[in-house]
This record gives C-alpha cells, structure tokens and sequence, in this order.
C-alpha cells in the first residue's frame, strides 16, 4: 500500500546511487528493489521503496528528491505505485 | 511487479506528450440553499459552496504531486441557479448578486471556473428561466469566473425555438457587454441540446437535478499521446490504427479514473464519473487536429476528416469504457478551435471551415465550440446556427453545443486573443444570408420519432 517508485534520469556519475540510498536510509525508507539500463545515453534507474515505516510527511520527500536531482544534476522523480499499475495491469 | 520500460512510458507521456488529468470538478447541489430572501439566498450558497469545497485545491495539488501528475484544473459545478434562485430572484438584476456570490465563492477557494448559471428550457420558460437568461449578460461582465449555459433542446423534448431565439439576441447582448475584452462573455457562455447532468468539462459543466448532494467528475485529457502513439504506426491499415488509439485511451483513462477515486476518497465525497474527452490546450503538441493530421490528412478540413473525427472518437470511447466504472459526461474529442493550435493553423491556412465543423460536430462529442465569428453577425444568424446544431444533437440523440463569440469591432481576416486555456482564434466567414423569418416564427420544433420509445 505504501509502496513509491523513485526514477533516476540523467548523466551518469559517480556515486548517484549512493546519494539517493544515503537520503532514503536517513528517512527510514526500505528499498525492496532496484533496477536500473541505460535508455539512448542516460542513466535509468528505478527503485521500488516502502515508505511504510517513514515519519516524513510524502510531499517533503518529493521535494527533498527533486532538490538532491538537482544537486547531483539528475532527475530524480517519486511517484506512488498505483499510477504505473492502474495505467499498464487490468 | 511493475518494469522500469512501463515506468518510463508512463513518464514520457507525462513529460513529453503532455498526459494530464484536465480537471477535478466537485458538483455541489444547491437545492438546500433555497430561500424566498436574496441575502440569505445568496449566505446560504456562499456558505454550502466554501464548506465542500474548502478543501478541493489542496487535495488536488497533493494528488499532483504524490502521483507526478498534473491535474490542470481544479473547479465547482452548481445546481442550475434557475431552479434555486427563483423564489428569492424577482428580476435580472436579482440573479446578477447571485452571480456575484459565485465569483466570490469561486474566488476564495481558488478554483479558477464555477458552472451553473444556467436554465434548463428544452421544452419551454418559466419566468424565473428567462429572467435568469436575461441576467446573463450581465452577469458574465460582471464577473470573472463564472460559467454560463443554456439547455434550449433535447431528443425527448424537441427544441424550445423561443429559446433559441432568445439566445441569438443574448450572445449577442454578453458580446456587447464584455466587448472591451475582446467580448470574452461569450467563451463563458454554452448553449446545449442534450446537456448532460455529470459533464466536469467548462464552460458546461453544472450539477444535475438527478445527481447526489455533492459529487466528484473527473475530465481526463491526452491528445498528445495519442498522437504519439500514432506516430510509431504511420502507413498501417485502419485495425492497427484503431487498435493503438483504444489501447492508449485505456491508459489515459487508468490514470483519471485513479486520480478520481484518490480525490473522492481524500474529500469524502462520492466519485460520480470520469469524462473520456481528449481536451486539446493551445499548447504545440497538445492539439486534437495533430491527431488527425497524423492519421495521414494534409490538414484537419481536408475530406477525410469527419471519418477519422468519428474513429478517434469511438475508439476513444471503446478503450476508455474498460478503464473507469463510471463513464459520463460528454465522453469523446473536444473540436474547439481557439483552444487547439492545429485548428487555428488549418483555419487560417484556408482549410477548415465553418461548415466543414459543423459536419464533424455530427460524430463528435460537442459542437461549434470556442468559434470566433464577425462582430456584426445579426442575432438571428447566431440562431439560426444553435438551430442547426441543436438539430444535429436531437436527431441523432447526441450531445452539441454552441459557444461562438462575435467579437465587436473585429471582422474576417482578424485575430483575437482570450489569453490563457481559452487561447487565441482567427474570426471566421459564415454565411451572410439570412435566417430571420425562420428564426421569428417562434414556439416549439416537436420531439423526433425516434423519441417515443415507451
């Protein structure tokens, strides 16, 4: 139920993975599984995560990965769930 | 579990081909509101309205940012103010303070349109009707917000030709009345045959007297996509073509039918419908004619054109039904023209025409929508055009309408510009022979055969 999808985009570099962990690790958010491919030259990565046992209200977390994107100058987007599975499961 | 290929997709619709739900719209009935005083009449609107609807834009803009999509509009529908105001509203300008409560109500939760300053006349007027219809000029200057429509046929009723005469002379009078914004009144002011109860869409939309005390719409969007997809399958034959349009509609309307049930369960109010429109935005890439230019027409006008107008419009429809529970409204592809960039193109480029639109309103879910016509058109031209429209819709038991704007002091070969959603439209040529003893006749056109079904 409270699962998110957070999506890496942008140039690859040292230490993105690392960055994002650190920041979910802080904010007692599970990573369950990532995945990641590089799509026409970028870096792509999506990590499945349970916000469950998160005290961090969900738009400060959106706000907080947009602001880290910006500073490793990647796009980082968090998105619940059930947007990806109503659009493409019946 | 969910792959990072239809993570992507879905992103890239929302970044790149503008995927958007269009609008969140509560409808909110104003029958308990009634009062025989104006003051507390227009307390007790005001009052009802602020209550519900404190929360809307907030829920809204959390929706947005928890699911990473934009929800471009966040409005109010009301309880036609023709069956509320009656006993408290004695004249015109009675209606005009109720207007105005709307403004303000509309105004200080934040949503940017407020439909149902409407009557409902298919068969016939009430004073009360006609009053309210006569205030609507005024009204329209007199506020910002505001959305005005008329209901003046149906395929039950037949249509009330009184009505439609009256509504000549009043595009006419909000024309005038606003002209020094370009007669901006008009694009707020819908004249329907078959209004639907459940429509979210602007500047249509008002609460039904069949629907529950409050209720959440949701209107999804999408034209972008479509286009997109199409474009992966240029030179295919018609079940190729038909099969991507429907399989992307059902994706698009996935994703309104969930920002629908987050909205209503988050306000505690009940989900009504999701309207499967592709409502195109003046924005390059967000245009409906881009789609059926993609379909392979040298311009939207071109013959060819109302036959793809009416797959795009069934597949959309057949795609979207599986997605949503509850499907209303009025369901298919908007054809606007100063609110798509692709229709103002093939205007101005010679190729679309007044007729030609009137054509593709037979296989579309609305009608002469957002049409910029010569300021001097006479009322009974107007009338004369909702006639036919209103024709077209009770014939074939279909939703149309007419928002055309004649715009003072601007002819043929002008452009004006609405600003914003509403967008910018070049005036277009329309027939310049007359209608006017047809029109002046008056009285009643009867409800077709087809109607008595009983």
């Amino acid at each position: 139920m409270n699962k998110t999808i957070i999506t890496v985009v942008g140039k690859d570099a040292v230490g993105i993975i690392a960055k994002v962990c650190t920041y979910l690790a802080e904010n007692q958010v599970n990573v369950e599984d990532i995945s990641q491919t590089i799509v026409q030259g970028y870096f792509t990565m999506m990590m499945i995560v349970d916000t469950g046992g998160s005290s961090k209200p969900y738009a400060g977390m959106v706000t907080d990965l947009d602001e880290l994107g910006d500073a490793i100058g990647v796009n980082i987007r968090c998105q619940r769930e059930d947007i990806f599975t109503k659009m493409h499961r019946i | 579990m969910i792959n990072i290929l239809e993570v992507n997709e879905t992103n890239k619709m929302i970044e790149q081909e503008k995927l958007d739900v269009r609008t969140i719209t509560l409808g909110i009935s104003l029958f308990d509101c009634c009062d025989a005083d104006l003051d507390t009449l227009n307390r007790n609107i005001y009052d009802k309205i602020t209550r519900l609807a404190r929360d809307l834009v907030s829920t809204g803009r959390e929706i947005e940012l928890e699911y990473g999509i934009p929800i471009v509009n966040k409005r109010i529908s009301v309880t036609p103010i023709a069956l509320v105001a009656g006993r408290a509203c004695r004249s015109p300008e009675d209606f005009v303070t109720v207007a105005e409560t709307l403004d303000r109500a509309a105004r200080d939760t934040g949503v940017n349109f407020l439909g149902g300053y409407s009557a409902i006349v298919s068969k016939g007027m009430t004073p009360t009707d006609e009053a309210l219809i006569r205030s609507i000029p005024a009204a329209l200057a007199a506020t910002g917000r505001i959305c005005s429509s008329v209901n003046i046929g149906s395929t039950k009723t037949g249509i009330n030709m009184d009505a439609v005469k009256l509504m000549g002379e009043i595009v006419r009078e909000t024309a005038e009345a606003t002209k020094e914004n370009n007669s901006i009144g008009c694009t707020k002011l819908v004249v329907f045959c078959n209004a639907p109860d459940d429509n979210p869409f602007m500047a249509g939309a008002f609460h039904g007297v069949s629907e529950a005390d409050a209720v959440i719409n949701v209107g999804v969007s999408g034209p972008g996509v479509i286009k997109h997809a199409l474009e992966d399958i240029r030179g295919e034959n018609f079940e190729v073509l038909c099969e991507t349009v429907k399989r992307t509609a059902f994706k698009v309307t996935r994703a309104g039918q969930l920002v629908a049930q987050e909205a209503s369960e988050r306000l505690g109010i009940p989900f009504g419908i999701v309207d499967l429109s592709l409502a195109p935005t003046p924005f390059v890439g967000d245009s409906v004619a881009g789609i059926l230019e993609e379909m392979g027409l040298e311009s939207v006008g071109a013959p060819g054109t109302t036959a793809a107008l009416a797959l795009l419009n069934d597949q959309v429809k057949k795609g979207g039904i599986m997605a949503s529970s509850f499907v209303g409204g009025l369901s298919g592809a908007f054809i606007p023209v100063s609110e798509d960039q692709g229709m103002i193109d093939a205007v101005n480029r010679g190729a679309l025409t007044i007729e030609k639109l009137e054509a593709m309103t037979c296989v579309c879910s609305v009608g002469l929508d957002m049409i910029a016509i010569p300021g001097d058109t006479p009322a009974t031209t107007i009338s004369g055009i909702i006639a036919d429209e209103a024709a077209i819709g009770m014939i074939n038991n279909k939703t149309t309408a007419v928002r055309l704007i004649p715009v003072i002091g601007k002819d043929v070969g002008d452009n004006v510009e609405f600003g914003g959603l509403l967008g910018h439209a070049p005036v277009q040529r329309i027939n310049r022979f007359g209608c006017a003893d047809f029109i002046n006749r008056g009285g009643r056109i009867p409800a077709p055969i087809h109607s008595f079904k009983n």
